[in-house]
């Protein structure tokens, strides 16, 4: 990590005691959990898409070791529709500090015959299989992950230490209490627990602490020009993953993404905020929450995401 | 972005810290409306949230947008019509960001209720205005007072029903701050309110006039978050031995930890214990910015004058040190369906160390709704309140829960499967 990404905020008068920020707080809460992770499990791995939330998650890995480098490697799922520049971005972020990427592939699965497309061309769910392959391959027993208590209620009661059965099935009856911060990491062979260290972060401390920690994001997040047609009230991005159909309409439009995931269900919101600034002063005043907007797959029923996650989803 | 700028946000932050809070209640009480009223009217719930409970609420045949329906969660909880967990909401205002622990009430409540309650700085017990105190508001505020909340708030809720009386309110709180002092909770702030119809949660009640105190949300903004660290002694539960032993750093070794209390310098004094060698600070990194200072609850890197043999379990401590020792007396949430025997094995996890333990004695249990004791039950079943002796295989370092939630605080894990079976607390429950 570069020094001048680091900002120190200590900044202390004699008579004012210091208090810790809302991102202190919640950087100390996170960096303490990958601690954890490496102070009790064997084989730990970060998946890592190249989407905001599992950049902070590198980005809090990196300074929990520094100065030594993050004892865990990098796990990608790829969908095989991803988005080239945030390929790119996972790619450089490899190279420049040194980390070792797995990627299991969607596309693969896909060609070999062991999954098969869905009528709807939606790939965030065939994810899962791949995932679970990649997590007994690689005979990993802790699986960072991203995902925030407020992103969906069915995460809202998810534990921070997540136990998975040997078929990666999280059961919301089964979970252990978490009290205090201890977790209990303890799990059988061939099971393994998903860790989330931004559990209690909302959209909104992932963008402040982008800004405060001045990281680097895929230019997606970005306005920029992009073609796109309208589907399921969003914008989606013209491509040769599938869309558009025979009477969808390409149009240019200036937009930005909120969330990065598969192209295929991956919105495109309306947005002329170029900068982490105007992204913030944008989310302030934004009526939607960002899977809201941006998510064809969570739309498809009120419990999706709950269904996803029992058959071992992220 | 430049310097000053970033300081300017660094210090608007500073200023709008972290609160967590638990609420307890029953759905009976309104706690789903209150819960729903806050996120609403401090305007932390969006459109397509909001448009969600308007199609629920026309589904199961509600005439308005019931608010309760934002705060349940999962498919299996709505067609049972339960609430199987504690679930985490998230809010924010101008003044503070809120974690709030939402509990339901249902059987497995003490569990529930106990878990909320080990991260919160401030307890919300609800009333129904029309029953007054009943046997479960004494139970929550039981629990506030066993995991020491530091704050407790009583929200007498439903004032509409009872024609916004204030002798009703009154007659209330004076009741409960008696009960809450009688645990040794020394401060209760009641507040009289309508959930449902938003009287006195953020905006201030024109029905109640007769009350000058603070709306719920203005109390939860300005209600003091932590203490002063630097009157705590300093306490750093070693997580992790942070050793690069290559490239520039080659040298480097530092212990990697989150401050569990007090402030520490460059230079301070240290012991390390269990194996009491005293040696000094000789530098401290906050995630890669050497500091020269840490306060509670920051994760650091600490780097020491002498190379010493010291692993993940260990504890720096500086001021008074606890001694090290494998006696544990401590009162104790069971948790799990299977009970806790005289005479089981178990691992005991007490901040970064786990140790193989064993139950010598349950001395006694105590009837959380009338803080009865009886004595030598054998065994403790889920949610029972008891009180526990172990002995461990090796020494812990324990503080006093009274004097420090983080190094006062343990699991008891079921060594063959491990399943948490139940939550201690070094020290006398109350």
């Amino acid at each position: 990590m570069s020094e001048e990404k680091v900002v120190t905020l200590l900044t202390e008068s004699p008579s004012q005691p210091r208090r810790l920020s809302h991102l202190d707080t919640l950087e100390s809460e996170a960096v303490h959990i990958f601690r954890e992770v490496a102070g009790e499990f064997e084989r730990p791995v970060v998946l890592f898409s190249g989407g905001k939330d599992s950049i902070v998650m590198l980005h809090l890995a990196l300074k929990a070791f520094w100065p030594a480098p993050v004892p865990f490697s990098l796990l990608h799922v790829d969908t095989g529709h991803n988005f080239p520049e945030v390929l790119a971005y996972r790619d450089r972020t490899v190279a420049e500090h040194g980390l070792r990427l797995h990627v299991a592939s969607v596309q693969e699965f896909i060609d070999s015959g062991r999954l098969r497309e869905r009528p709807d061309g939606l790939r965030n769910p065939l994810q899962t299989v791949p995932l679970l392959d990649a997590i007994r391959a690689g005979r990993f027993d802790a699986v960072f992950g991203g995902a925030r208590r407020d992103e969906e209620k069915a995460r809202a009661k998810e534990r921070v230490f997540s136990l998975r059965d040997e078929f990666g099935a999280w059961d919301p009856r089964r979970q252990r209490p978490e009290l205090w911060s201890l977790y209990n990491g303890r799990h059988a062979p061939g099971e393994h627990v998903r860790v989330f260290p931004l559990s209690n972060w909302t959209e909104l401390d992932v963008w402040q602490y982008i800004q405060r920690e001045r990281i680097e994001l895929p230019a997606i997040y970005y306005a920029h020009e992009r073609e796109v047609f309208a589907r399921g009230g969003m914008w989606l991005t013209a491509g040769e993953w599938g869309g558009p159909k025979a009477g969808e309409t390409v149009e240019r439009r200036l937009v930005r993404y909120r969330t990065v995931g598969d192209m295929s269900c991956t919105g495109a919101v309306d947005s002329d905020a170029a900068t982490v600034a105007e992204v913030l002063t944008e989310l302030a005043a934004s009526r939607l929450t960002e899977r809201g907007a941006t998510r064809a797959d969570d739309q498809v029923s009120e419990a999706a995401m709950e269904d996803r996650k029992r058959e071992g989803y992220f | 972005m430049p310097i000053e700028q970033h300081q300017r946000a660094a210090r608007a932050g500073s200023r709008s810290a972290l609160l967590r809070i638990a609420t307890a209640g029953s759905v009976d009480d309104g706690k789903s409306t209150l819960v729903g009223r806050l996120l609403h009217d401090s305007r932390s719930l969006l459109s397509d949230q909001l448009q969600a409970v308007a199609d629920a609420s026309r589904r199961t045949g509600r005439a308005a947008p019931d608010l309760a329906l934002l705060t349940d969660g999962l498919r299996a909880e709505r067609e049972q019509g339960i609430t199987i967990d504690v679930a985490y909401r998230y809010f924010s205002t101008a003044r503070r960001r809120f974690i709030l622990a939402d509990t339901p009430g249902h059987v497995q409540y003490t569990r529930n209720m106990v878990t909320g309650a080990s991260t919160a700085e401030l307890a919300v017990v609800l009333v129904d205005a029309r029953n007054g105190v009943v046997q479960q508001t004494r139970r929550h505020a039981a629990i506030a007072a066993l995991l020491r909340v530091p704050h407790l708030v009583l929200a007498v809720n439903k004032m509409d029903l009872v024609d916004c009386a204030e002798p009703v309110f009154a007659a209330i709180a004076a009741e409960f701050s008696g009960y809450a002092a009688s645990l040794g909770i020394p401060e209760v702030t009641a507040v009289p309110l309508s959930a449902l119809e938003g009287d006195n949660v953020v905006e201030p009640s024109a029905r109640m006039d007769w009350y000058g105190g603070p709306t719920l949300l203005e109390h939860l903004e300005s209600v003091p978050v932590g203490g002063d660290p630097a009157s705590d002694p300093v306490r750093l539960p070693v997580q992790y031995v942070i050793r690069p032993q290559s490239g520039e750093h080659r040298d480097y070794r530092g212990y990697a930890g989150q401050l569990a209390s007090g402030v520490l310098r460059t230079g301070d004094r240290v012991t390390v214990l269990p194996s009491g060698w005293i040696t000094a600070v000789a530098g401290i990194d906050v995630l890669g910015q050497e500091t020269g200072i840490a306060h509670a609850p920051q994760s650091v890197t600490v780097r020491l004058a002498h190379e010493l043999d010291i692993s993940r379990g260990d504890l720096i401590a500086a001021g008074t040190t606890p001694r090290p020792s494998r006696e544990v007396a401590a009162t104790v949430s069971h948790l799990n369906e299977r009970p806790l025997r005289v005479g089981e094995r178990v691992l005991l996890k007490h901040t970064t160390r786990t140790v193989r333990a064993v139950v010598q004695d349950i001395p006694y249990l105590i009837d959380i709704d009338t803080l009865a004791r009886a004595d030598h039950p054998g065994l403790l079943r889920v949610n029972d309140i008891g009180r526990v002796v172990l002995r461990t295989a090796e020494p812990l370092m324990l503080d006093p829960y009274a004097v420090n939630r983080r190094t006062g605080s343990f699991l008891l894990i079921d060594p063959a499967d491990g399943t948490t079976l139940t939550a201690g607390m070094v020290g006398e429950p109350f």
